[in-house]
Parts: structure tokens; sequence; C-alpha cells
């Protein structure tokens, strides 16, 4: 039995072996490439260990200014992510809570946004930044990433609230609590799995969105990180391992989330795609 | 009045007079947010799309459908539209099974599996910029460790994202490797929701491993295959990112695709109205893919039948 099975399993294990050296092996050459000097790198790029390592090149990384590249993705996506959170928390209530007329046209309009391509959205999304004076601020990426985020939001938070039992809210309507009351205290509270699902859905969407920064900033000093990155690009074009360290810190925040909450996060990824 | 009556006015004045303001009130932040940077940039680009009109001078011209005269006789955009086409091509056939094969030896017995449950998730936790840049270097034809293995194997090095005949397959492979994680953990929450019984009875029934696969696994993920399959044409014309970043459409224009061809006539051209004509098309490719999507999803809950 175990002897007919050898075959299988050394196939499986070409097959697993395969795989991994395909996902893995990009990341073991950029973190090995980050510790490299320059000279050792074009001594030889190949080597996974090169004689001496140096974290010259994250010193480098942070006097270009990542630092601030950082700070900015963190304030936009922090914000965007709050905001959406509430936002789309209040709309949700009446959408599945309350019937009223244009309860599923309303609902449906806002879930058609998923299937928006940003593109479509671009020309005058750019003109009319410029025309509120947000133009190359930070605070120019906040209305798209909301408006992005939105959508899903509240298909999410949707479909969770109208499976929350009735019961939930007949004692507090007996009591003649306003919606408010019933939404803030009752319900919000009992949104917890929901709403990590679209906050770590949308944090990483947003943490790496490029389009819309790309169009709507060009002052290094709004930039955040994935135009920042594409800024080294262009300043670093010989200075790999300068490169690969500046992906390296750009990368780890995500990985690190997702090792520490690995369910959550897979969790909150499929909990976005899959449906019904 | 009895403390009764109170509560019944009371839940009378909830269920009936829900006042169509309190509504309003609830959903206003969201539909504000959603009109101003949705949905009328979508009819403003459609009407931009009727228009001559040069970024850099600022004059406007009204040419009606001109614009989509000149696209659809314009040679670059089939060739940006085939990339796109090629992109869904690739997720369908390659990416989608690829992420079933993953998923699967993550419910197999083999050694080291929480290990494998990271590394093979990682790339999708990479932002596309990121990603782009690190392949660029991996694909460098003078310090690129491709190219050395492709020497190694003698098939002798390559200008990979110079070559137009391999610009696009280099491409296409980083996007491989972006996204069948993706696919991998839908498989995974659809394999984890295969009862348990359905294997238990196929033993019992002396079905081999493989025919397990194939009569209780396979048949259970088919929802989650065709949903995938109709999502990633939405996917492929939001793609923009790892080719802008990579070959920024080239050489030439072999690797363009309609978000990165729309970019290059809008904000590089400034041909701001030749660019929303672009825009209008891809959104009305999306909207198609949605309306078929929909269609698949009622006939299968109408009929029971897996298209």
């Amino acid at each position: 039995m175990k002897l007919i099975n050898l075959p299988k399993k050394i196939c499986l294990y070409i097959l697993v072996i395969g795989i991994l050296l395909f996902t893995g092996y990009p990341f073991v050459y950029m973190i090995m490439t980050s510790f490299k000097s320059m000279k050792g790198f074009f001594l030889d790029p190949f080597s996974l260990f090169s004689g001496s390592l140096t974290l010259e090149n994250y010193s480098t990384v942070f006097d270009m200014g990542i630092g601030s590249y950082f700070t900015n993705s963190l304030i936009i996506t922090v914000l965007s992510v709050l905001l959406v959170v509430f936002i789309s928390a209040l709309a949700s209530y009446p959408l599945s809570r309350i019937k009223f007329k244009l309860n599923r046209p309303l609902f449906l309009l806002f879930i058609a946004g998923m299937m928006v391509p940003m593109h479509a959205t671009l020309i005058p999304i750019f003109l009319l930044t410029q025309n509120m004076g947000l133009y190359d601020s930070l605070t120019a990426l906040l209305g798209p990433y909301i408006a992005f985020s939105l959508p899903i939001s509240i298909f999410i938070l949707t479909q969770f609230m109208g499976e929350l039992p009735k019961e939930l809210e007949e004692a507090a309507q007996l009591d003649g609590a306003n919606h408010w009351n019933i939404f803030w205290k009752i319900l919000f509270p009992n949104l917890a799995p929901a709403i990590s699902t679209i906050v770590i859905y949308n944090f990483l969407y947003l943490w790496t969105e490029f389009i819309f920064a790309l169009t709507l900033i060009t002052d290094t000093g709004s930039m955040t990180l994935p135009l920042g990155l594409q800024d080294f690009y262009g300043e670093f074009t010989v200075n790999v391992p300068g490169l690969m360290a500046a992906l390296v810190l750009a990368s780890l925040p995500v990985i690190a989330v997702f090792i520490i909450a690995q369910e959550r996060v897979v969790k909150g990824l499929t909990g976005g795609s899959v449906k019904g | 009045m009895s403390k009764s009556r109170v509560l019944k006015q009371n839940l009378d004045k909830n269920k009936k007079g829900t006042n169509k303001w309190t509504i309003l009130w609830f959903v206003l932040p969201a539909l504000l947010i959603y009109v101003v940077y949705t949905l009328y940039p979508i009819i403003a680009t459609f009407n931009y799309s009727l228009l001559d009109w040069n970024g850099a001078s600022g004059i406007s011209e009204f040419v009606g459908i001109q614009n989509y005269i000149n696209l659809f006789a314009d040679s670059s955009f089939w060739q940006a539209l085939e990339n796109n086409m090629l992109l869904v091509v690739v997720s369908v056939f390659i990416q989608i099974p690829l992420g079933l094969v993953m998923a699967l030896v993550l419910f197999s017995d083999v050694y080291g599996k929480r290990l494998l449950n990271v590394v093979f998730f990682l790339p999708y936790l990479m932002s596309t910029i990121a990603i782009g840049l690190l392949w660029v270097y991996l694909y460098s034809p003078e310090s690129g460790p491709i190219n050395k293995i492709a020497t190694f194997l003698g098939l002798g090095d390559f200008e990979w994202l110079g070559n137009a005949d391999l610009a696009m397959l280099a491409v296409l492979i980083v996007i491989i490797w972006q996204f069948s994680p993706f696919y991998m953990i839908l498989f995974k929450a659809a394999i984890v929701g295969i009862p348990e019984e359905l294997y238990e009875a196929a033993k019992i029934d002396g079905a081999s491993s493989t025919q397990q696969f194939f009569f209780v696994t396979f048949p259970a993920l088919i929802p989650t295959i065709v949903s995938s399959s109709v999502l990633a044409v939405v996917g492929s014309l939001k793609s923009f990112d790892i080719i802008y970043i990579m070959t920024g459409g080239g050489p030439g224009n072999a690797t363009e695709i309609l978000g990165t061809y729309m970019y290059k006539q809008g904000f590089v051209n400034l041909n701001m109205g030749y660019a929303s004509t672009i825009a209008a098309v891809m959104f009305i490719i999306a909207f198609i893919a949605v309306v078929i999507i929909q269609l698949i999803d009622y006939l299968r809950k109408k009929k029971g039948v897996f298209l």
C-alpha cells in the first residue's frame, strides 16, 4: 500500500517544490539583494549570500524619504477606511433593516459600482479635483478612494445586517428609540465580523492603489508609497540593492499583518469576492 | 394612557411612519460621494467622448461619434483589446487551474503546510507596483536571474521586456504569479465548504482519491470557477499598474492594454476626448460582462444548470 503511493508522493513533492520555487524565489531574491552592497551585487548578482551583508541600502532609502511616502499612505489609507466603514454602515442600515420603495434599486445601484473600471471615471475626476483646488494634495485621493471602496463595503454590510435577527431592535422600537439610536447603539456593535472584513479588504486595496494617485498627485511631498516606489525606480536605475530595500520596506507591513492574522485576512479577501 | 398603549403607539410609529427623510439621512453621505465620484464621472466620460478636445490648448469641439469611428479604425486599440482578451484567457486557463492545484496541495498530506500556506499567498499581498519593479530586475538582461537560468538551460539569453515577441509573455508570467494565490484562497474557501459526508459516501462506494476529486470536489467547485472566470473579464479591464510600470505598453504597443492606452492618450498625449472614448468603450465592455454574469447566475438558479 505504502509502496504504491510512493510514485504519487514523489510527483506531489515535485509539484510542491516547483510551485514553491516559482512563488518564493522572487521574495528570496528581493530580500537577499536588499542586503548586498552595490559592489557586491555587480560582482555576483545571483548568489543568495554574498560575503558582506550591509544595511546601507535601508539607510539610503530612508534618507531618500521613504518615511514620508509611508506616512502619506498610512494617513490616507486609515482615514479612507474609517470613513468607508462609517458611511457604508450608515447606508446599509436602511438598505437592510427598513422596507421602502427604493430599497432594492438603491442597493443595486451601489453594488454595480464594483464593476466600474477606474478609467471610466479618470478624466472627469482629474478635472473635478483641479476645479476643487485639491489637485496635488493627499486630500485629492479621499473622494475616489471612498467612492471605489463603498460598493463592496455596502454589499458586505447590507448582507450581514440583513441576517441579524429582527428581535435585536424590536425591544428598542417598543421603547420608542429612534433610528439613529437603533443603528448606533444596537446594530453597529454587532457588526464587528463584517467590519473586520471590509477593513482588511479596503486596507489592502488602498495601500496598493496606484492609478488615482498617479493622476492626482505629482508633488513628491504628497506621494503615497506606490507612487514613491515609482519615483525611486527613476532615480535608482542602477542601484538595484537600494530599490530592493525600498520594495522590502513597502511590502513588509502587509506581509506582517498577514502572518499575524492569517485567517482574518483570508476571510476578509474571500468575503469580498465570494458571492451567493 | 396605559403603558402598553404607549408601547404599541411607539411600535406603530416606527413601523409605518418611517420617515423618508430619516432614510435619506442614512443613505445621503454614501450617495453623495458615489454620485460625485462615480456616477457623474461616468456620464461626463460619455459626454467628453463626443468631443475633439486637446487638453493642452483647452479647446474642445463637438464631433459626434467621430472618435468612435476613429477608434474602431485604430490598430493600437485592437492590439490593446486583444491583449486584454489575452489577460482573460490566461486567468481562465492558467491562473484558475494553478490556483486550484495550489489549493489542492494545501489539502493534501504534504509536509510543511503551514509554511506553504504563507509562501503560496505572499505574491498577492505585494503592491502591483512593487511586483512590477521586482520583476523588471528579475528579467534584467544584464543582472537578472531569469536570463541566468535560461542560459543555464541552454535557451540563450533574451531581452525579455524589450523584445516585442517576448514582452507580453513576460508580463503574463508576472500576472500569473500575482493572481494565482487569489484564486487559491477562493478555492480553499470553497473546498472547506464541501460537506464531509459526500467524501464518506464516496469512500463507501469504493471511490479512489482521483474519483473523489472528479465526482465530489470538482462539481462542487464549478460555481467558483464560473464566477471567477467572468470576474476575470472585469478584472482585465481594471488592470493597468503592472503593464504601466513594467513596459509602459511597449515595446511599440506589444503589451498595450486598454487601461494603458487610455492613460497614454489622455494624460501623455492630452487627447482628452479620444481617451474618454476609450474609457467609455471600457465601461461598455464591463457592462456587457456584468449582464452576462447576471444572466448565467439567473439561469443557474432557475434551472439548476451549470454553464
